[in-house]
């Protein structure tokens, strides 16, 4: 199954990731992503790619495990 | 089947990655004038002038392209557009023919009117990038003309290197025109609290002398002397190659609500250079935003990938800008008058301006320092929510921090 990483060093907290899927992604107080979940259903691939791609600093991924 | 897609910046390279995501089978042409790897334009004012790499800035490697099965064309600026032959002419003498075109040439920055050459920089480019930080030492004179973002960046950012730094600016605070007065405001002060040297409400009359002695005429007869100039008073869209085209071209491309060109169903644009006509408000808007550039290549990848069910362009508009340890982010429409400010009192570098153009509907918010209100106000603008539901949710947010 698909899996989705985030470098919390390099998150800037700009939150795009949110805005296209906010079932995986939210936001500490300090402007830092959670990951809601790691474990990207096949159905949400597409979408959680996006919201990887609308990350203005490059801090996520969806790998292949 | 083939699309052709022209400039190769953030809008155009997401375009062409998400062609691919919608599962699009047919040619990919990504066409782009500049002899480098597509690179991003945010860092340019910020961490690449600190000594960030080009490998930190590279939007899109050859291995990748080659992933994708992309044909990377670059360092070949397209010169016109042949419609009645589906045809794009290349400055090298060659043809690319398409059944589908996106335009991404997005803008280049506003030429100085006070005279070019040596010493008198614009950013809008990696070369200007690597051109403006080999400047950047201590001490060096430097005058930032504009105080728009990248102006009030460029000054942040050489101010950290140890650059003396003037910034003059026709308005009143520093961005004043998208953050409204109050916040424009505490960003003056933020400026001049860390050494910038802001000459605020005037205007630059004339710039003589050269390269380590500039200068600087304002219209209340002062001078200001500086070793560089930096000019950063806006941009201008690249379109002068699709004039003979017959497509309409008014301060962008034009285009309907779902980023056709008028007339053209095959020709579409994204990014900085589209102006198309907002499906809400009706009026034609053209933004110059780095998530706008990637949304925008998400909608029209899925129309060129999905015919059937075109989708129009709705966006959250949205950008942000870091300067010093602030961080800044705009949200929705912020041209109303009087906002309403909410601050977290126990953290009052954190603010929100709320904008409502009627005092009922929630339009934009100006967010200072607060990711979770950033947030709330991403969503509630997004679901269109009402002032007073976002009143209530960031109140709730500050409850729950205090508890
Ligand atoms: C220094 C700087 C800092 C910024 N900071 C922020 C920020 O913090 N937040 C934010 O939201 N936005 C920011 N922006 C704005 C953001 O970078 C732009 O909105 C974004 O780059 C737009 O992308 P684009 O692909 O539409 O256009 P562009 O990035 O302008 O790219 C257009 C490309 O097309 C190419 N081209 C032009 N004409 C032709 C032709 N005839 N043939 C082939 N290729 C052509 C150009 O060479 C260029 O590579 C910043 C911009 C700059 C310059
Ligand atoms: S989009 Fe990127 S920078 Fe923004 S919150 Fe998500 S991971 Fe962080």
């Amino acid at each position: 199954m698909p899996v989705v990483k985030a470098d919390l060093g390099l998150c800037q907290g700009y939150a795009n990731c949110i805005m296209a899927a906010g079932d995986y992604f939210d936001l500490d107080d300090d402007g830092v992503v959670i990951l809601l979940r790691t474990e990207v259903d096949e159905a949400d691939r597409k979408r959680v790619t996006e919201a990887a791609n609308s990350c203005p600093v490059s801090a996520l991924r969806v790998e292949d495990e | 089947m083939t699309t052709a897609i022209v400039g190769a910046s953030i809008a155009g390279v997401r375009a062409a990655q998400a062609l691919r995501a919608e599962g699009y089978r047919g040619d990919v042409v990504l066409i782009g004038s500049e002899p480098v790897l597509p690179y991003d334009k945010p860092p340019l004012s910020k961490g690449y002038l600190v000594g960030a790499g080009a490998a930190e800035v590279t939007l899109l490697t050859a291995a990748e392209a080659l992933e994708l099965n992309i044909d990377l064309r670059l360092g070949v600026p397209a010169v016109g557009l042949d419609r009645a032959l589906s045809e794009l002419r290349l400055a090298n003498g060659r043809r690319v023919g398409f059944d589908d075109l996106v335009v991404a040439t997005g803008v280049r920055a506003r030429p100085s009117p006070w005279g070019e050459g040596e010493g008198i920089h614009v950013l809008r480019t990696l070369d200007d990038a690597d051109r403006l930080r080999a400047e950047l030492v201590p001490d060096r004179r430097i005058i930032v003309i504009g105080a728009g973002f990248i102006g009030a960046e460029v000054a942040a950012t050489a101010l950290g290197l140890g650059v003396d730094v003037t910034l003059v600016s026709a308005t009143r605070d520093l961005m004043s025109r998208r953050l409204g007065d109050e916040i424009g405001a505490l960003f003056s002060q933020k400026h001049s609290r860390h050494g910038v040297h802001a000459v605020l409400g005037r205007t630059v009359a004339q710039i003589d002398g050269a390269k380590g002695d500039f200068r600087v005429l304002l219209d209340d007869g002062s001078e200001l002397h500086g070793d560089v100039v930096v000019i950063g008073i806006g941009a201008v869209p690249n379109v002068e190659w699709l004039e003979d085209s017959g497509l309409e071209i008014d301060d962008g491309l034009v285009c309907d609500e779902f980023l056709t060109a008028l007339g053209a169903p095959e020709i579409h644009a994204i990014g900085d250079v589209a102006r198309w006509r907002h499906p809400v408000r009706g009026d034609l808007t053209r933004l110059e935003h780095w998530t706008n550039a990637v949304d925008q290549a998400r909608c029209v990848a899925h129309n060129i990938a999905h015919p059937d069910d075109r989708r129009s362009y709705l966006p959250v508009e949205y950008v942000w800008s870091d300067q010093f340890n602030w961080k800044l982010h705009i949200v929705g429409r912020t041209t109303a008058v009087n906002p309403e400010m909410v601050t977290d009192p126990r953290t009052p570098d954190r603010i929100a301006s709320l904008y409502s153009q009627n005092g009922l509907s929630f339009d934009g918010a100006v967010v200072l320092n607060w990711p979770r209100a950033l947030v709330e106000v991403r969503r509630s603008i997004a679901a269109g929510s009402s002032l007073s539901d976002v009143r209530v949710r960031l109140g709730r947010l500050l409850e729950s921090a205090s508890g």
